[in-house]
């Protein structure tokens, strides 16, 4: 690979902002997702880590269409996907851009075996293999399942590890620009887990496939990423490197987040309890102090949202 | 072959194989063989003197005569026939709107159009069933079997509208249906495999209790004196007898008899619906 396309930016996310509305008649305002801005190059693993409710999965289903941004734009490609109506032109923006959804068990419908959704895509796109059941199985072994225990069964008669794998096969024969990965491995058992966590590295580093990693597991984040995206209330409080915000994490909720992961030999103690509240109030006291700020690049590539306004 | 056909329609052969299922058809399909050929039976017609009134039954008159010598079964399979067919009438009105209504409300969710469909079915719901119906009923003074299921229909669609609503509003945003998107399925496949073919289990038990709640609403009506002013159904049998003091006097087969059939009628759809349920959704299979 030339250097150059290195660092070759598939996607670039400006400003994005999802406001949810509901009630007509007494409509209330919800801001999921606020003036976010990020980039996704090729072949890079980036972490959205955030706590529940942060906006990560939002961000997540505005990259892949399901649902249209109140404002801010998406660019792949040089173009706003916003833009992107047609149908035909729709299937080849889904042809190198997908996604994995949180819940394995809600993503298969109940009523067709699992095999449907390798037929879907089948179906649907030119996949570029000759023997449709052999790609199947072979990508079926490299996410350690066995195929013949789990094509033409019912989802319910599978575990949420064994659907999330299947879907995470999907994905790879796909062979995508972009996955987005929402909570990808959280069923999975620590030793299944490293193994596609690898996988995925691979195929990044193989095929330039780019990753947005949506998860709340600081660990995993650090493991996996070159780039990561903290959230923060909707709002994308430190980005940059991972290495670089791990050393040197500036934002409180940041902060708090490094001092919450328990390692190995920690015990639970009592004194160091880390209240919520505590982070607002803190969060709410650096803003303060920071006023006009805004969104600020503290080091190369590593830049922090020091006031909200 | 005929595996091939089972294979395709799964559904169906779970359904036809659920001993719930099978018993609730076979009680169906009779009384409906009843209502059916039960006239080619009986040699007289249901207002007719059939012979000796205050008769139990017998070989002659299988269900008996009424007080003044008509036949109960007669009138039974006669009756039989109008009340079913006004189920079936008020039953898919019912449905159809119902689920049209729901249906609409739910895709286009959270709109102006759904505020005002839903405001609409709301104002039917809070309509007390009972008291427009006497007072429709009591307006017509004509009132036809068709004219019985419009009524009855009016009140029993509400309900279904607002359950097929949220139905589709959970289902148009399961992970499923956007798995389908991103698979760049189109909008008949989507609306089709993951919205439809979740919800036709749903809308077919709809429609079997739609079927079992008009009847009954009829013959309430009807028992009330605000039935169909010509023909027979049981509602005005039982009416009927309640009015001449059938019970009392000992004639229990005049009023029973009617009232049995219908119980067990609608006994046996319920076990069809609840065979059903087992039979449509594969986490109920039992395998």
């Amino acid at each position: 690979m030339s250097k150059n396309n290195k660092n070759e930016v598939v996607m670039s996310v400006k400003n994005l902002t999802k406001i949810f509305k509901s009630g007509i008649f007494n409509p209330e305002y919800t801001t999921a997702v606020k003036d976010v801005s990020f980039d996704i190059e090729k072949g890079k693993i980036i972490s959205l880590i955030g706590e529940s409710g942060s906006g990560k999965t939002t961000v997540g289903k505005l990259i892949l269409k399901l649902i249209n941004p109140s404002s801010g734009q998406i660019i792949y490609k040089g173009q706003d996907i916003a833009e992107i109506t047609d149908k035909k032109d729709t299937q080849k923006y889904y042809r190198r851009v997908q996604g994995i959804f949180q819940d394995p068990f809600a993503t298969f419908n109940p009523l067709y075996r699992v095999d449907r959704v390798f037929d879907m895509i089948f179906d649907s796109y030119e996949l570029g293999f000759s023997d449709k059941d052999e790609a199947i199985r072979k990508v079926l072994h490299d996410v350690n399942l066995n195929p013949d225990r789990t094509l033409g069964k019912f989802p319910h008669q599978l575990s949420g590890g064994q659907l999330q794998r299947l879907l995470i096969a999907r994905a790879l024969l796909m062979d995508v620009d972009i996955l987005i990965a929402d909570e990808l491995i959280s069923m999975l058992d620590a030793s299944t887990r490293i193994g596609v966590l690898n996988l995925l590295v691979e195929s990044c580093k193989k095929n330039g496939m780019a990753v947005i990693f949506i998860t709340h597991d600081l660990n995993l984040g650090y493991y996996i990423s070159d780039q990561s995206l903290i959230m923060y209330k909707g709002r994308l409080v430190e980005r940059g490197a991972t290495k670089k915000i791990y050393e040197n994490s500036t934002h409180p909720y940041t902060k708090m987040l490094f001092e919450a992961v328990p390692e190995i030999g920690d015990r639970w103690d009592p004194e160091e309890e880390f209240l919520p509240e505590q982070v607002v109030g803190e969060v709410k006291d650096f803003y303060q102090n920071n006023q006009g700020r805004g969104f600020v690049e503290v080091e190369k590539g590593h830049s922090v949202l020091f006031s909200d306004e | 072959m005929l595996t091939e056909f089972w294979k395709k329609h799964e559904n169906l052969y779970y359904a036809l194989t659920n001993k719930k299922v099978i018993f609730g058809l076979t009680i169906v399909i009779f009384v409906f063989l009843l209502a059916v050929f039960g006239p080619m039976l009986t040699p007289y017609e249901y207002g007719d003197y059939a012979g000796e009134g205050y008769m139990p039954p017998s070989s002659q008159h299988f269900f008996g005569t009424t007080i003044d010598g008509k036949d109960v079964f007669t009138r039974t399979v006669y009756g039989l026939r109008s009340t079913l067919l006004v189920g079936v009438i008020a039953g898919t009105i019912a449905t159809l709107v119902g689920c049209a209504v729901g249906f609409l409300a739910g895709y286009y969710g959270g709109t102006l159009f759904d505020e005002l469909l839903m405001m609409m079915t709301n104002i039917f719901v809070v309509i007390p069933q009972l008291a427009l119906l006497i007072v429709i009923a009591a307006f017509l003074e004509v009132r036809g079997v068709v004219v019985m299921a419009v009524i009855v229909s009016i009140t029993a669609w509400p309900w279904t509208a607002r359950a097929v609503r949220s139905q589709t509003l959970s289902l148009k945003n399961q992970e499923y249906v956007s798995l389908s998107k991103i698979s760049s399925l189109n909008v008949g496949r989507i609306l089709r495999e993951d919205i439809a073919s979740n919800m036709f289990s749903y809308v077919f038990m709809v429609f079997i209790q739609q079927f079992n709640g008009t009847m009954l609403a009829t013959v309430q009506l009807e028992f009330l004196g605000l039935g169909p002013t010509k023909g027979i159904s049981l509602g005005l049998v039982m009416q009927n007898a309640v009015n001449w003091n059938g019970i009392q006097l000992g004639m229990w087969w005049w009023a029973i008899i009617p009232g049995l059939i219908l119980a067990v009628l609608i006994t046996a759809l319920y076990f069809i619906n609840t065979g059903l349920d087992a039979a449509f959704n594969p986490r109920l299979r039992e395998m």
